[in-house]
This record gives C-alpha cells, structure tokens and sequence, in this order.
C-alpha cells in the first residue's frame, strides 16, 4: 500500500470521501424529490462556468462554484413559476450552459489538455487547495441539510400539505436546488460533470429499497458511495483506466447487482 | 360557537381561461359539519385549495380562521386527495404521522426529528384510526386505504380548529369507513369539519349541512337532498343517472335521503326501498 504514501493518492481519497459524504445527503434529497433531470441540467450547465474561468484567466472551482448556483437559482425559479413546462426550460439551460463553455474555451487562446477532467473527472489532480474549498463546501451543505432536516423531510414526504402546514417550501425548493449544485461542483471534480447524475442517483437508489428512514437512507448512501469511490479509485490504479469512468463502473454494476437481491423494508 | 370559521365573498377561480367557480359566497360557523358535494371537476377540490391558500382566488376575499388563507396552517388540519407520495418513500407511520405536528414558519422546519411528546400525539392519533399496531412499520408496506387511514391520522394529529378533508373514504374499505365516519362526528364536538365528497350516499350520520358545487356554491343548513341538489350534482334533468350505484341482495343497511323533487326524474325509479327478501 505504498501507494497511498504519494500526496495526490491521498488527496484523491480525502477527495472521494468529501464528495461521498455530500453525494450521500444530497443525492437522497435528489431521488426523494424526483429532481434528477434538475441535477442533470444543473451539472451540464455547470460547463459554462469552467469555460469563463478559462478565458477569465481564473481559478476554476471558484468561478464554476458561483455560475453553478446562478444556473442553480434560475432553474428553481423556472420550476416554482412555470411547473407544467419546467422540463422543457430545464432542457434548454442544460444545452445553454455546455454550449457557453465550448464557445468560451474556443475563445481562449491556447490548447487545453484540461478540459477533459472535467467532463469525466480529475481526481488523481485534486490540489490541496481544491481540498480546503470542498471542504467548505461540504461543511456548508451539511449544516444547512442538518438546520432545516425537518422542513426537507416534510416537502420532500408530501409538498401540498407542507404547504397547507404553513412550511416556507418555495424557500425550501431554491435552497435544495442551490445545495445540488454546490454538489455537482464538488463531484465534476471527482468523477467529472457527465458522470455526476450516477454518483448522485445510485446509491440513494440502492439504500431507498432497503430503509424506512430519510436520515438511514442518507447514511447508507453515504457509505455506498465512499466504497463505490475507493474500489473506483483502486481500480483505476491497478488496471490504468480514467478515474471517474472506474468509480462509475463500480456504482453501475452494484445498482444492477442490487436489483437482484431482493429489498428489504424494516 | 357562533363565530365565522370560514368566510367566502365573491370568490371567482378559472385555470387556463376555464372558469372553475363563479361568484362564490360561503360562510361557515364554528362547529358545522359540512358535506361538499358535486361532480368530478365540479370545483370542491380547488375551493380546499383556496381556502388553504395553495392557490389564489382571481377575485373575491378569503378569510379562514379570521386569517387570509395560508396563514392559519398550524391550526387546520388537511386531508388532500391525492397525496403526491412517492411509492418508496422511507419513511415509518409513526414519522408520517409527526408531519403533521410541523409549525409553520421557518421555526417549523428547524431541527432534526418530532419530540417525544409529539410522538405520544402521534401514537394517539393512529390508535383513533385503528392503526396503532402499524406505527412502526414502513408506510410503503401498507395497502391503499391503510394509508388513507394514516394521511387522515396526519390531518387530525395537532387537534385543529378546522378539518379539510378531500374524499376522506375514498378506498377505505367499508368497516372502516363507518369507523371513520364515526370518528368524524366524534370529532365534530371539538372542531369545525369540511368533507368533500363525490358520492351523495357518503352523506354521513352527524352531517350537519350541506353545499354543493358545480361551479357555483349553494348552500343548504340541513342534511338533505333536494332535487335540485341531486340534479346540479349529477348534471342530469333527464334522469338517466342514480346516486346510489349499488344492486345488491340481502340485508343492506340503507339510509332513504329525504325525496327528490315531484317534477324530477321519477319514471326511473331511484326511490330508495330497503333490500327486497332480507326484509
């Protein structure tokens, strides 16, 4: 195990751990609240923040972090205000935001070897300070999840009678949205944006069949998604294969495994 | 018991250009027992929603609790129709239960789970609609009208003022459904119930007045039927439709709610005789 002596080995796995931890907890609020294709379009549109970091000249995680939440913020207002077409917006931002971070790249002068990591994940390059700010990151959402647990429970379980109970569920709606995009910022690191929905949506998947509780079902799909990370990771180094494509194997094939063995309820 | 519980002045609601209610005046004492009665789309759903401020009157003022709507949340208790829970949702009964013990406001949404006074409350309520034994299990295991039972559970747990009740006995088996009705009246002694309803024969005992609703609201201080209630309900002058749909043999218990008009649709026979040789 004298690989794990080496820097980047370490910070990939401190990585993979930060990005599980809030994979987990946001991924759970992701499936209970069926906002997947949110995720989705969140992700893909988080591309445009990486090409204006690019032809900015600026660090990437910072400015991706905060396109991210404007795409974020949009995308919840367009889902309160006009509900029955909120797809189809959605849709539109997705392709918006990936189409601005090509044109952005294509305008910054130079070659860049980058862009790939970030479609499917870099972790073996996570620098130290990349590690300081999902840290942040992670501390932040998990604070916010922990503050208002009762309140996403309750929209999350039935959103009409939330509303009938006088819960603040619009404010609800747009926070959760922020947080998933805080998220997808934190995992395009990890397993890059285009491989994001996966790491955010299986292990939910697999410990929603199997708990009568959101908080286990945060807690198992936390757990999930370290070993999914890790296994990913050690695969990766052992056969040479991209990271993130390795870690998203490994979560593919337990999904389809987890549909064989048959659920159990408490 | 004399103060208004909820008022309706001039209510006017139409979806996408469709008018869905036309000048609607309602006014509702404290400790009625209201049945809504009217067809599908007939618009008692959406007057709930109005009266629980999901959604805003075009004109017309609201007042619920002597509140504008939405703002009374922590003191009504709600029963929606189609409760939007996901089939797998994690979630226990009893937890189900405690949701419906949320404060309004930001201070509701703080913290992490129910007290354990609220989950006495909680116990309690399951018990009221024979559900006790299941409180621990997971709601996605229970059957349709189990779950029924717990949502009403959840409407009744934080003793309201006011209960909103949309089909409350829709798939609740028929044991249980006169158990519930029952509850309802029992109920009735602490807090002021709205029921709506699509069927007339689930005009309960304890009923204390009715309205019924097809775009427009009329209002009837007593629990009877009138033709001109049946007609406006069921949407026929010709008389090809009856409120009771049910051909049966033997002992049926059977309620004869009150006579239809003497110009209405009688050559088809839906005046109500008790079960034929069971008798």
């Amino acid at each position: 195990m004298d690989i794990l002596g080496y820097e980047f080995m370490q910070n990939a796995l401190a990585a993979g751990v930060l990005a599980s931890v809030i994979c987990g907890i946001i991924g759970s609020l992701v499936v209970v609240n069926r906002i997947v294709f949110i995720s989705g379009g969140i992700a893909h549109a988080s591309y445009g923040g990486v090409g204006l970091a690019f032809m900015l000249g600026l660090p990437v995680l910072p400015v991706t972090t905060a396109f991210t939440v404007f795409a974020a913020l949009v995308m919840a207002l367009v889902t309160l205000r006009a509900r029955e077409r909120a797809d189809t917006v959605i849709g539109a931002i997705w392709a918006a935001g990936m189409a601005l971070g090509i044109i952005l790249l294509d305008l910054t002068p130079g070659y860049n070897v980058d862009l790939m990591s970030y479609l499917f994940g870099s972790i073996l390059a996570v620098t130290r300070s990349d590690l300081w700010l999902m840290a942040g990151l992670a501390v932040l959402v998990f604070c916010l999840v922990l503050l208002f647990f009762r309140g996403f429970l309750s929209m999350s379980f039935d959103e009409e009678f939330a509303r009938s109970r006088g819960v603040p569920v619009d404010f609800l709606h747009c926070l959760l949205i922020v947080l998933v995009g805080l998220c997808v910022v934190m995992i395009i690191r990890v397993v890059g944006l285009i491989l994001v929905i996966a790491l955010l949506t299986i292990p939910p998947f697999i410990a929603e069949r199997r708990t009568s509780s959101l908080k286990s079902m945060m807690i198992i799909s936390t757990v999930l998604s370290v070993v999914f990370t890790i296994a990913g990771l050690w695969i990766s180094y052992s056969l040479d294969i991209t990271s993130g494509a390795a870690i998203i194997a490994v979560a593919t094939l337990s999904f389809f495994l987890s549909l064989l063995v048959p659920e159990r309820k408490a | 018991m004399s103060e208004v519980v909820i008022d309706l002045k001039g209510v006017d609601y139409s979806l996408g250009g469709v008018s869905i209610l036309e000048g609607v005046d309602l006014s509702i004492m404290a400790g009625d027992y209201l049945a809504m009665l009217g067809p599908n789309g007939g618009g008692k759903s959406t007057l709930l929603k109005l009266m629980l401020g999901l959604i805003r009157p075009d004109r017309g003022t609201i007042r619920i609790l002597g509140l504008p709507p939405g703002e009374a949340g922590g003191r009504i208790g709600y029963l929606p129709q189609h409760t939007h829970v996901g089939l797998s949702f994690p979630i226990s009964v009893l937890d189900a239960v405690c949701m419906g013990m949320v404060r309004p406001g930001f201070g509701g949404i703080a913290g992490l789970s129910c007290s354990r006074e609220d989950r006495e409350k909680a116990r309690r309520a399951l018990k009221r609609v024979n559900l006790e034994a299941h409180a621990d299990r997971a709601l996605a295991g229970l059957s349709g009208g189990q779950k029924q039972r717990v949502f009403i559970a959840r409407a009744l747990v934080d003793n309201p003022e006011l209960l909103l009740l949309d089909e409350p006995t829709a798939s609740v088996d028929s044991a249980n459904r006169n158990a519930l009705l029952a509850l309802l009246t029992e109920l009735n002694a602490d807090m002021t119930i709205v029921m709506v309803s699509h069927d007339i024969s689930s005009l309960a005992r304890g009923v204390k007045s009715v309205a019924c609703v097809n775009r427009h609201v009329h209002f009837h201080a007593a629990p009877v039927i009138t033709g001109d209630m049946y007609r406006m309900t069921y949407g026929t002058e010709g008389g090809d439709s009856c409120p009771v749909e049910l051909v049966t043999h033997g002992h049926v218990p059977h309620r004869v709610l009150g006579t239809h008009d003497p110009n209405c649709d009688c050559e088809h026979g839906c005046g109500h005789s008790h079960g034929g040789e069971g008798e």
